[in-house]
């Protein structure tokens, strides 16, 4: 049913149908609509599932953990700091093999605090042994929520949907609220490999020393490789069920020809878009790659949709100080023994717009630097680069840069 | 009752036989048929009080719930010895995930036995006094308050041990550890420091707290078993002595946490919403000084000269508690329990 | 695509009327894209939310930096800097105000616009009168309806019966009737005129 909705609220509907048994959280901007419409929910009845307000969100995690490994369905949300606070917790679901759901409300990370979008916290639990999922659209958040409980149970693998901070979760758009009869039909009930039984009792979590650890590991490595066929199924048999196209590997848009290919992730890919249209009716040979299951990385998909492309513009919501892009080093990889050039652009850093102006300008310029930070005020780091030079208690550069700026609340983008 | 008046001993020991005792009276641990919730094979230390203890209470808790019982475990000692992989000592349903969230995924436990209406199976989370008072405090908490149906149990060994014996939120004052060396004008741990998780426990109003020693074995199993009685949060916090952390001999387990008990330094008690409903009252008063004299963790009290001046504030100590928990109920004028304070050490004033 | 932006402050139901504005939209079966300035801002302090309307699916997520319409929920703003940043010469412009541009200091600033395209409304009052308190949303909506006719009344009556029940969508729904009449009777003086 079509519905003209907050983007949270959407994806809390959807997360609702999937059944969860066990939902806990810690409330942390920008993922809190989420939470709150699923307390109500459980609150009024409507949903049928414990609903624990924990104490943190190393809690949250936490609480996940027993509850799945119980047997029970369980989600959870968060963003940012929340991340990073239950990332013990992260990587131990993971390694325990526990098939919890989680939205990542992206945000980035600080300090110097920030509550607005991008890609660091994500991307600082890449490595966790987590799938991660970035949607581009609201319609996709809450499909792909539906996929993932579906892939994160077959494979035992807990499993990460990312939506962008604000920009999705506190937009209102047009999504089509599936049936929850088609959700039930895709989505079976939980059957878990593993689980806490006292008539069949188990140990799990034990210590595993240098005589098995490194088979452990590969075990995981291997299932994460098996993955990208499970969630390649799940996006076909979505589609089959819900008659739309969400999720997957790879999304391209007019890449056939095109000799530069932008790649992306997450909501920016739309104005991404536009700008592709844009600088397409003005003669280039343009499109653009969203990718939207990060983890693992579809090396293979990515390659084959990059083609023909003579350059490569990775375009990031983060950045790996003292390295650089850190979705360029997959792409990179992906494209070994091609001659393809590859840039790589910050952007949209702690919620900084990203425009389509910009953007076309940028990919007209004739010399793209390896690294650009888009949009990127020179002044401001330069007079604060002379401040830290002039005097040794310098003072706090991110409040000296504020102040320079004389920032109010009113200020657009 | 949380002790009997009428205790049938082995001659020459403290053991209580159960011999002469109706079935229903026996101990657990005596019965052919229990548990072993942790059976041998495990890698504890010779003369371990967590290994001993753990025992007695799961075994308890499995008979109380019938055998329907979850445990989840806190990084620590207890989950290392047990579960040396490819091996595991336990014949449970058993989790563990990290140090700091035991008591957190014991309460998700808890929720996905509700949520799938499976509330004949109890939960029961446990894990050292680090993972408990120090970096699970939070997690321990907020199972508290949300009254999460969770029995928690803390063995108190009074130390990081697993790690190599460094000082926690429960080490006692003067007490040696490695990162509160014998060394300097203060050796040992400093006063003014630490918490109390069972009055922490009780401030929660929680439905019940309780203290043991696995030095009182119908008292711990009596407690565990009580503990079931209730729903929601409980939290059991027993003293296991670690003879390589403390410093005691291995067979001196038992007996150095008796001694814990019958000096005053270790209350044993029971409290329901906050408020103590009973006292375990001292058999034998001890000064202090002999329950400190057989662990090296306190050698420097004594070597190279007596630090009566310590030891006088650790005897403070044990007096305030029996005065508190109300543990010599025959001596209740304060005037008569500082006389016998006075009376055993001398000096005091 | 037809691109709006609301001011106002913390509390004034900005950000609702920014979602009940794509809710008009939606009943009409059209793409809509409603969403604030995020921030931590509290009751009072300056706010902005945005809403895009088009017959195509909308993908972009940026900020609306040229609006074809600017909604200005409390006219204590008005002489922050950057308030009309982007709207373009043939733009629209409702105040929420029982004074006119001339009063409001803005004289001066309508010669570059269509002159029938920069209206007040008195919308907290009415809101008041109608609605029992002065948020101004729904009634500003009936108003932008008869400015720009981006969507119809009806539309913006839907919306409102969708979000609000009771006393409390009658109340709104009256106020933004009200509302509509107003900018419809100011736009034809000034266009007589």
């Amino acid at each position: 049913m079509l519905k003209q909705t907050e983007g949270s609220r959407a994806v809390a509907e959807a997360v609702a149908m999937c059944r969860p048994q066990v939902i806990c959280a810690y409330p942390i901007t920008p993922q809190t609509h989420i939470v709150e419409a699923l307390s109500a929910m459980v609150k009024t009845g409507d949903l049928e599932a414990e609903f624990l307000n924990v104490e943190s969100e190393f809690a949250a995690m936490s609480v996940a953990i027993g509850a799945s490994a119980a047997g029970a369905r369980a989600y959870t949300a968060t963003a940012s700091q929340g991340l990073l606070f239950m990332s013990e917790a992260v990587y131990n679901a993971a390694g325990l093999g526990l098939p919890i759901v989680m939205t990542v409300a992206n945000r980035a990370i600080g300090a110097p605090i920030n509550i607005w979008n991008d890609h660091s916290d994500s991307m600082s639990q890449r490595d966790a042994g987590w799938l991660q999922l970035f949607a581009e659209t609201n319609q996709e958040a809450l499909d792909l929520h539906i996929q993932a409980f579906r892939i994160a149970e077959e494979l035992s693998i807990p499993v990460m949907v990312c939506m962008d901070g604000f920009l999705l979760t506190h937009a209102s758009e047009r999504v089509d609220i599936p049936d929850p009869g088609q959700v039930d039909a895709f989505l079976p009930r939980y059957d878990p490999r593993q689980v806490l039984d006292p008539d069949d009792p188990v140990s799990i979590g034990a210590m595993v020393g240098p005589e098995a650890f490194t088979e452990v590991r590969y075990l995981a490595y291997e299932r994460m490789r098996q993955s990208l066929g499970v969630i390649e199924a799940a996006a076909a048999g979505f589609a089959e069920q819900f008659g739309r196209d969400s999720g997957g590997l790879v999304r391209p848009y007019r890449t056939e020809d095109a000799e530069i290919i932008v790649v992306a992730l997450g909501s920016v890919l739309g104005t991404v878009k536009d700008t592709v249209d844009e600088l397409r009716a003005g003669g280039r040979k343009i499109g653009v790659l969203g990718i939207t299951t990060f983890r693992p990385f579809p090396a293979d998909a990515v390659r084959e949709a990059l083609g023909g492309a003579r350059h490569v513009v990775v375009l990031e919501r983060a950045l790996a100080p003292g390295s650089g892009g850190i979705v360029t080093s997959d792409v990179r990889t992906a494209l070994v023994g091609r001659s393809t050039h590859i840039s790589t652009v910050i952007a949209g850093l702690g919620g900084r717009a990203v425009t389509r102006k910009s953007l076309c300008a940028l990919l007209q310029a004739e010399d793209l630097q390896p690294l650009t930070f888009l949009d990127l005020d020179t002044g401001l780091v330069d007079r604060e680069l002379a401040r830290m030079r002039t005097a040794r208690r310098s003072g706090p550069s991110p409040e000296n840069m504020l102040r320079d700026l004389g920032i109010t609340a009113s200020g657009i983008g | 009752m949380p002790y009997q008046r009428i205790k049938f001993y082995q001659t020459g020991s403290f053991a209580v036989g159960n011999r002469l005792l109706a079935d229903e009276q026996r101990s657990v641990q005596s019965g052919a048929q229990r548990s072993n919730a942790l059976t041998c094979g495990h890698r504890a230390c010779q003369g371990c009080g967590e290994a001993l203890g753990a025992r007695y209470a799961l075994d308890a808790v499995l008979r109380a719930t019938n055998g329907k019982m979850i445990a989840v475990n806190a990084t620590g000692c207890l989950e290392v010895f047990s579960t040396p992989f490819p091996e595991t000592s336990w014949q449970i349903a058993w989790l563990h995930s990290l140090f700091g969230n035991a008591p957190a995924v014991a309460s998700g436990v808890a929720a996905a036995l509700k949520a799938m209406g499976r509330t004949d199976i109890r939960v029961v989370g446990q894990g050292g006094d680090g993972g408990t008072v120090d970096i699970g405090f939070a997690c321990l908490s907020g199972m508290f308050e949300r009254n999460d149906d969770v029995l928690y149990i803390c063995y108190d060994n009074q130390a990081y041990m697993n790690t190599g014996v460094q000082r926690s939120g429960a080490t006692p004052p003067a007490a040696r550890t490695a990162t509160t060396q014998a060394v300097g004008r203060e050796p040992g741990n400093r006063f003014g420091q630490g918490k109390s998780a069972p009055l922490i426990a009780m401030a929660h109003e929680i439905p019940y707290v309780a203290t043991a020693t696995v030095a009182d074995l119908r008292d711990l199993e009596y407690k565990a078993t009580r503990a079931m009685d209730f729903h929601g949060a409980r939290y059991l916090h027993i003293l296991v002595p670690c003879p390589l952390g403390w410093g005691s001999a291995p067979a001196d387990t038992v007996k150095v946490a008796r001694l814990a008990t019958e000096s005053g330094l270790f209350p044993v008690f029971e409290a329901e919403t906050g408020e103590v409903v009973s006292s375990t009252p001292i058999r034998h008063r001890v000064p202090v000084t002999e329950y400190l004299r057989i662990q090296a963790r306190y050698a420097h009290l004594f070597r190279p000269e007596e630090r009566t001046e310590v030891i006088e504030k650790i005897q403070a100590a044990a007096d305030r508690n029996i005065r508190r928990f109300g543990l010599m109920p025959d001596v209740t004028e304060r005037a008569e329990v500082l006389a016998s304070a006075t009376a055993e050490s001398p000096g005091k004033q | 695509m037809f691109q709006v932006r609301f001011h106002g402050r913390g509390g004034q139901g900005v950000v609702t009327a920014a979602e009940l504005l794509a809710s008009a939209a939606f009943s009409e079966g059209r793409h809509a894209q409603a969403f604030p300035s995020f921030g931590s801002e509290r009751m009072g302090a300056p706010v902005m939310s945005f809403c895009r309307i088009d017959d195509k699916p909308i993908r972009t997520h940026e900020p609306v930096t040229e609006p074809d319409a600017l909604i200005i929920q409390d006219a204590t703003l008005l002489h922050q800097a950057d308030l009309f940043a982007g709207l373009g010469r043939e733009g629209y412009m409702l105040i929420n105000s029982a004074r006119g541009f001339g009063e409001l200091g803005l004289g001066d600033f309508v010669t570059d616009f269509h002159r029938d395209r920069l209206l007040v409304v008195p919308a907290s009052s009415l809101a008041l009168t109608h609605l029992g308190r002065p948020l101004p949303g729904a009634a500003l909506l009936g108003g932008f309806a008869a400015l720009t006719w981006a969507v119809s009344l009806d539309a913006v009556l839907a919306a409102i019966s969708e979000k609000f029940a009771g006393p409390v969508a009658e109340g709104n729904a009256r106020a933004a009737r009200a509302a509509f009449a107003f900018v419809r009777d100011e736009r034809e003086a000034l266009t007589d005129a």
